[in-house]
């Protein structure tokens, strides 16, 4: 199996301030790993690199065997795709934001596509049509998301997305992970608190303090 | 001119409109007799040096006398723009582009049309009005960039993190930028004769002009800030988005 991910001793200062220190691990494509580890310590962050939103201080990131510097941002983001922790939506109604995926790729908006993403995720198609502000945090929290399946990434990194979720939609998107994994071979880097995610995954990374503490192979 | 009443002693007299704003500044304790000393004293000692300046430029009748006079007018403009930016990277070089191309297609079109000679007695005043104009239109797209960068930081991170280019990433605050360089122009426009008589205007009517006569400068004035402001804020927004995000296109 070829390693898609590949971070080698990174490190980030920000103001003198050590936030991750010599950070390193390999992900294999199509695999599912969690990272899991105390508040503030780092994990976000660890994602936010990976997905070329913030620059590290030291060491390489690699993706598919190439720094990540060596790839356009722009079309490198649209590969390894990140779904924030506490996200906002945009726009005025759902389908502002499903729309989004198509606008900048300059395509046209698949509205049948985009009510399956919305089922997918357990919400009605009606949805598309609904006022985000009329949305409760968990219900935001997965039309977030579907705006990163709308194109599939190689790449999925999904930061504590459950974490607002009541059981019954954690099952969904359980599922839904784990089809994505399976069928489409996506590979999933998630941080979370969640036995049922830590079970389903290949190798589980531990961060603590900005340090990584343990890496757990299944 | 014979209308004119304005002499030295009439001026010294109308000092003591000053004398009344630092009697509030005082009674409230604002603190700001310094400030109001301090720019009433430059203001006079600006606009006496403008007029020799002026009268001179006027007489001579020189071309490249005259471009320099208008570079002097960017120059200045810009500078004061740059300090409205609040630290966006190269923001003097955009306020200059954007006042230059502001002004030079404003007054080319003028000029063109045969509204404008090129002569410093009309060129340069004109000038003086497009880029004051511009100056303060770029002022708020720099405020309203710099305060929408800063409130929708998340709503951006996102974008980008889509795989959103910067244009697509930060095109909404783009457009309210714009929009916002351009209002007060607009705005002006819809109560211009009814709620104030613009500075040229009044200026024509003191002088004596005919009235009717001085609407069509204001008429023309109105148009030309309108093109002068809208070509300003679209330069100096779409320049200075850009500056918001670093060379691997992240939010800086
Ligand atoms: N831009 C920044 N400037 C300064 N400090 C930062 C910045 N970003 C993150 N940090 C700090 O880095 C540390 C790690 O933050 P991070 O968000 O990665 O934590 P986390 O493990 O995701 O925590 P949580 O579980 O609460 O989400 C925190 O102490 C945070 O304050
Ligand atoms: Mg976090």
């Amino acid at each position: 199996m070829k390693n898609i991910i590949d971070l080698q001793g990174v490190s980030l200062k920000i103001n003198d301030q050590s936030i991750l220190k010599h950070i390193s691990f390999k992900v294999n494509s199509g695999d599912f790993l969690t990272i899991t580890g105390p508040s503030g310590s780092g994990k976000s962050t660890v994602l936010k690199l990976i997905a070329g939103l913030i620059s590290r201080t030291s060491g390489d990131i690699k993706f598919e065997n190439q720094s990540i510097d060596g790839y356009d941002p722009i079309d490198y983001r649209r590969d390894v795709s990140y779904c924030f922790q506490t996200p906002v939506l945009f726009g005025e109604t759902v389908k502002d934001n499903l729309e989004f995926p198509y606008v900048i790729r300059k395509k046209t908006f698949d509205e049948a596509h985009a009510i399956a993403e919305l089922e997918s995720v357990g919400l009605p198609s009606h949805y598309l049509s609904k006022s985000i502000n009329e949305l409760s945090g968990g219900e935001k929290q997965r039309v977030a998301l579907i705006r990163n399946l709308i194109f599939l990434p190689k790449v999925l990194l999904l930061d504590e997305i459950t974490s607002a979720l009541d059981s019954e939609s954690k099952k969904i998107i359980h599922t839904l992970i784990n089809h994505l994994n399976d069928s489409n071979k996506i590979t999933i880097l998630a941080v979370t608190h969640d036995d049922n995610e830590i079970q389903m995954a290949d190798q589980l990374i531990n961060i603590e303090n900005g340090q990584m503490m343990e890496v757990t192979h299944e | 001119m014979n209308n004119l009443a304005v002499n030295n002693l009439s001026l010294v007299f109308a000092f003591s409109l000053v004398v009344v704003s630092l009697g509030i500044v005082y009674k409230e304790k604002l603190g700001l007799e310094k400030d109001i000393i301090y720019s009433v004293i430059r203001a006079i000692i600006q606009l006496v040096i403008v007029g020799y300046i002026l009268k001179y430029v006027f007489n001579i009748n020189n071309i490249i006398l005259t471009l320099v006079m208008m570079f002097i007018v960017f120059f200045n403009a810009s500078y004061s723009a740059y300090k409205k930016s609040a630290g966006i990277p190269h923001s003097f070089q955009i306020s200059f582009i954007a006042i230059f191309c502001s002004t030079s297609v404003t007054l080319g079109l003028l000029l063109l049309a045969g509204t404008l000679k090129f002569i410093p007695s009309q060129i340069i005043p004109i000038t003086g009005m497009i880029a004051s104009n511009s100056m303060v239109a770029i002022g708020l797209c720099y405020r309203n960039l710099n305060s929408n960068f800063r409130d929708q930081r998340q709503q951006i991170l996102e974008k980008l993190a889509l795989g959103a280019d910067l244009k697509q990433a930060s095109y909404p605050i783009i457009r309210e930028s714009i929009k916002t360089g351009m209002s007060p122009t607009i705005d002006s426009a819809k109560t211009v004769g009814i709620v104030s008589l613009p500075g040229m205007m009044s200026g024509l009517i003191f002088a004596g002009v005919d009235p009717v006569f001085a609407i069509k400068y204001q008429i023309m004035v109105t148009f030309m800030l309108l093109s002068a402001t809208s070509i300003s804020s679209i330069t100096v927004c779409y320049l200075s988005y850009k500056q918001f995000f670093n060379d691997k296109k992240q939010l800086r």
